[in-house]
């Protein structure tokens, strides 16, 4: 394997991760607040075709990116107004919203199967870029790319130093006992809901915009469950979600590096790759079942009523 | 000045009305107390008062000032603090990020400072608390202690504990009382709930009986006797005074030797060294506080865990490894502390519930289960037991906790068990009740049952047990007739220090 290869293997890993991230951050956030949302599919899938749409239509991709953001938290307000203030079975309105946004991005995606669309654009950083090896695999990438880092740092800054982090936690622990302490519990849950629709949304948008610019049916594949999966083998944390994403991401593409090589296997065994190489690992990270326990929120997918 | 005045306040809920026309007053720097049975409507009250829950009907003067308590967060803007029965901690937090997230914002902002702020106030009140640790390596009555400082911190000028005793060892009720002292002498009112009646006694300026969602009496505690005060709460009817003799016993049907346990839950106490026995025809009490090992070391005897097969024994014979359902062939009987979810099933009706345990004797047969028999045995419940319910149809969680607890102890006896284990008996089950369960528990004894019971209430263990001793830690005190052993000592006991003997005693530990 000659340097250059490794080199795109890296960057191609790094892409590959980013929208497990995006979808696995958001609904990391969502699941410490004590809400299961497992709509994350039908999320994407919204985000990817509405920004899609959206981006074919305007002919601008930034506007398809807002647009991809706001479907879903439209499907995210849908899926708190059942799930918190109707307090519905979170699991059972979870899969129906994917099931809901599955159907609904294909309806309305129908139209636009097979469009191709400039995307958006790769922005070196300067000077960055251009060190060797390191400017190309990190900081030659697209903007949503170094967005995702961002969002990583805000997110582990806020859990781990900020009021708000602790009050999402609270929430999520024992939803009765912040409301005791005066914590607006619907509020902290519609929020951590609504930021998890966003960075569904804004995965879907990286789907369709940037990592493929095109808009097929179901073209997550699967990605809304991988990261749900992400979720819960990093235990609830932020930077395990990175390791876990980019190493789903590295799995990835080994797998068509190695049938690119002839590489004598069954692709469909290698397709697994990934799957099996993402959950390994995190699991034998999360071994120490006492230390785990510490940073599931306790009360995840429990409905919460307020007294009256 | 009054600091609170509560008018003909009204609450009321499907099927029951949790508080008629109420009032209440309490007077700046007064220690005041609220007492009644369960079920009569304190908790509710204080709810109202703090914002939690909204009353159907009625006024609250705060400061002689009406308002209408919006949610928890306006009352502790106006000055009132809840400490509750259990307690709204966040076990995975530290103690200082517990408190930061009830104060104001700008109060929070620096956590050093936040810090030795908790230091000096639960200094300053002597209640010595490690802003460092985390909640779920807390004991209870220092979570307790978070509980208060965390009102303090926001300066309180109404402090509403309920019963906040019943957790914690003789001991720490000294403790806690000097500081509500203190609280009280710098001008913070307190409002005292509570059924202990010694402790209203020695603490309260004024009380407030309730009974049945109604006020039944005002007095001075002081200058009232127990007596008095419990026949306000109870009511005309029900006999107030219980004396059982003690038993000997007979052989030894469960013998625990040696055991010592560690739970994979890291907020499971481990239990270290454990012995003791419990004779055929005696009861033997366990007294601690809270979370020292008692919930592991019950499933431990019922089987819900296991352990090397050496180390439970019941009539001589080993079943450490067993499973509960082989354990109850064996003759257990086993009432959990937790009424609903392990004690019966809540969506369940009574008769199914009666099953649960039942299935063992008569009513089933290879498999098929006989319905008829079953009602008769649910029936049978409810009639001995006084089980006050809408029948043997009635959903378990429908029950009242007294009236569960019952059906529950009921189902178990009724069994005819050789050994009868008992979480907590009569927790949150009011007087009349908690005297019937009692009653039965002797009766159960003098039959030649083994009897255990776990409990933290000390005076209902100095009523019932033929010999008492208490854990600590996962560590187990020495074992005496319950008539040597002091009620300090065995508060010393509850705090692990298990070398505090009376010295008239110390051939019965051996």
């Amino acid at each position: 394997m000659d340097f250059e290869l490794f080199t795109n293997i890296l960057f191609a890993t790094l892409r590959t991760g980013t929208p497990l991230i995006l979808i696995a951050l958001g609904e990391m956030v969502c699941e410490k607040s004590g809400v299961l949302n497992l709509g994350q599919e039908g999320m994407v899938l919204m985000g990817a075709a509405l920004g899609f749409i959206a981006a074919v239509v305007t002919g601008h991709a930034g506007l398809g990116i807002i647009a991809a953001i706001l479907a879903g938290m439209m499907m995210s307000v849908l899926f708190a107004f059942l799930a918190v203030t109707l307090v519905s079975n979170q699991v059972a309105t979870g899969l129906a919203l994917t099931i809901f946004g599955t159907g609904l991005s294909g309806f309305l995606g129908a139209g636009y199967v097979g469009m191709a669309i400039d995307g958006i654009a790769p922005f070196p950083i300067p000077l960055l870029s251009d060190i060797p090896f390191i400017g190309k695999v990190l900081f030659s990438h697209d903007p949503l790319v170094y967005l995702s880092w961002v969002m990583f740092a805000l997110i582990f800054w806020c859990f781990r130093s900020t009021r708000l982090g602790l009050t999402i936690r609270a929430v999520g622990e024992n939803p009765e006992a912040a409301n005791a302490i005066g914590i607006p519990v619907m509020k902290v849950r519609y929020g951590a809901i609504l930021f998890g629709g966003a960075m569904a949304g804004l995965a879907g948008a990286y789907l369709s915009l940037v990592y493929t610019p095109m808009w097929s049916e179901g073209m997550s594949a699967g990605r809304g469950w991988i990261a749900l999966a992400l979720v819960v083998f990093a235990s609830w944390k932020a930077e395990r979600i990175l390791l876990g994403a980019y190493l789903f991401g590295a799995a990835s593409i080994m797998h068509l590096v190695l049938q690119g090589l002839g590489f004598e296997a069954s692709p469909n065994l290698l397709a697994m790759l990934p799957y099996g190489a993402t959950i390994i690992v995190l699991v034998i990270i999360a071994s120490d079942a006492a230390k785990a326990k510490l940073s599931t929120p306790l009360a995840l997918g429990k409905p919460y009523r307020p007294q009256v | 000045m009054n600091q609170i005045e509560l008018n003909n306040i009204t609450k009321r809920y499907p099927g029951c009305v949790a508080n008629q026309s109420v009032d209440l007053k309490v007077a700046v720097g007064e220690i005041h107390a609220l007492l009644g049975e369960n079920g009569a409507g304190k908790s509710t009250l204080m709810k109202i008062i703090y914002g939690v829950v909204k009353p159907d009907e009625g006024a609250m003067r705060w400061q002689g000032q009406t308002v209408s308590v919006k949610g928890p967060a306006h009352a502790r803007d106006l000055g009132i603090g809840m400490v509750f029965q259990h307690f709204s901690l966040f076990e995975t937090l530290t103690v200082a990020e517990n408190i930061a997230l009830s104060l104001p914002k700008a109060e929070s902002a620096s956590m050093d400072l936040l810090k030795q702020r908790i230091i000096d106030v639960s200094e300053h009140y002597g209640m010595k608390l490690d802003p460092n640790r985390y909640v779920h390596t807390l004991s209870i009555g220092e979570q307790q202690r978070v509980e208060i400082v965390r009102c303090l911190l926001q300066d309180v000028k109404l402090l509403i504990l309920d019963e906040p005793t019943s957790v914690l060892t003789p001991q720490e009720v000294e403790t806690l009382f000097k500081t509500l002292h203190l609280l009280s002498d710098e001008g913070c009112s307190i409002l005292f709930i509570s059924h202990k009646l010694d402790e209203v006694r020695a603490l309260c300026d004024h009380a407030t009986i309730l009974k049945s969602g109604q006020v039944s009496g005002h007095c001075v505690p002081s200058e009232t006797t127990t007596e008095e005060l419990a026949r306000l709460m109870v009511g005309d009817d029900t006999p107030l005074t219980e004396d059982y003799k003690k038993a000997e016993g007979d052989e030894a049907f469960l013998s625990i030797v040696d055991l010592s346990h560690q739970s994979d839950d890291p907020f499971a106490c481990t239990l270290k060294n454990v012995s003791f026995e419990v004779k055929a025809g005696e009861i033997l009490g366990i007294a601690g506080v809270a979370g020292n090992g008692q919930e592991e070391l019950l499933n431990l005897i019922s089987g819900e865990d296991t352990s090397a097969k050496e180390t439970v024994f019941f009539a001589k014979k080993a079943v450490g490894n067993l499973t509960p359902e082989k354990r109850r062939i064996l003759g257990l009987g086993f009432v959990p502390e937790e009424r609903l979810g392990r004690g019966a099933v809540p969506d369940m009706s009574l008769q199914d519930n009666g099953l649960l345990t039942g299935y063992q004797g008569e009513l089933t047969k290879n498999g098929i289960i006989n319905t008829g028999k079953v009602k008769a045995f649910a029936q049978n419940i409810l009639e001995r037991f006084n089980v006050k319910a809408a029948g043997i149809h009635a959903q378990a969680k429908s029950l009242s906790g007294g009236n569960l607890q019952k059906y529950i102890i009921g189902r178990e006896i009724l069994q005819d068990p050789k050994l009868l284990v008992c979480s907590h008996p009569t927790w949150g089950v009011d007087i009349g009740a908690a005297i019937l369960i009692r009653h039965e528990l002797i009766k159960l004894r003098d039959e030649g049952c083994a009897v255990l019971v776990v409990s933290e209430d000390i005076d209902e263990l100095y009523s019932i047990s033929d010999r008492i001793c208490a854990i600590c830690d996962g560590e187990l005190s020495p074992v005496a007739p319950t008539h040597d052993v002091s009620i300090n000592q065995l508060g010393m006991w509850m705090a692990g220090d298990f070398h505090a003997l009376n010295n008239e005693n110390e051939g019965a530990v051996k």
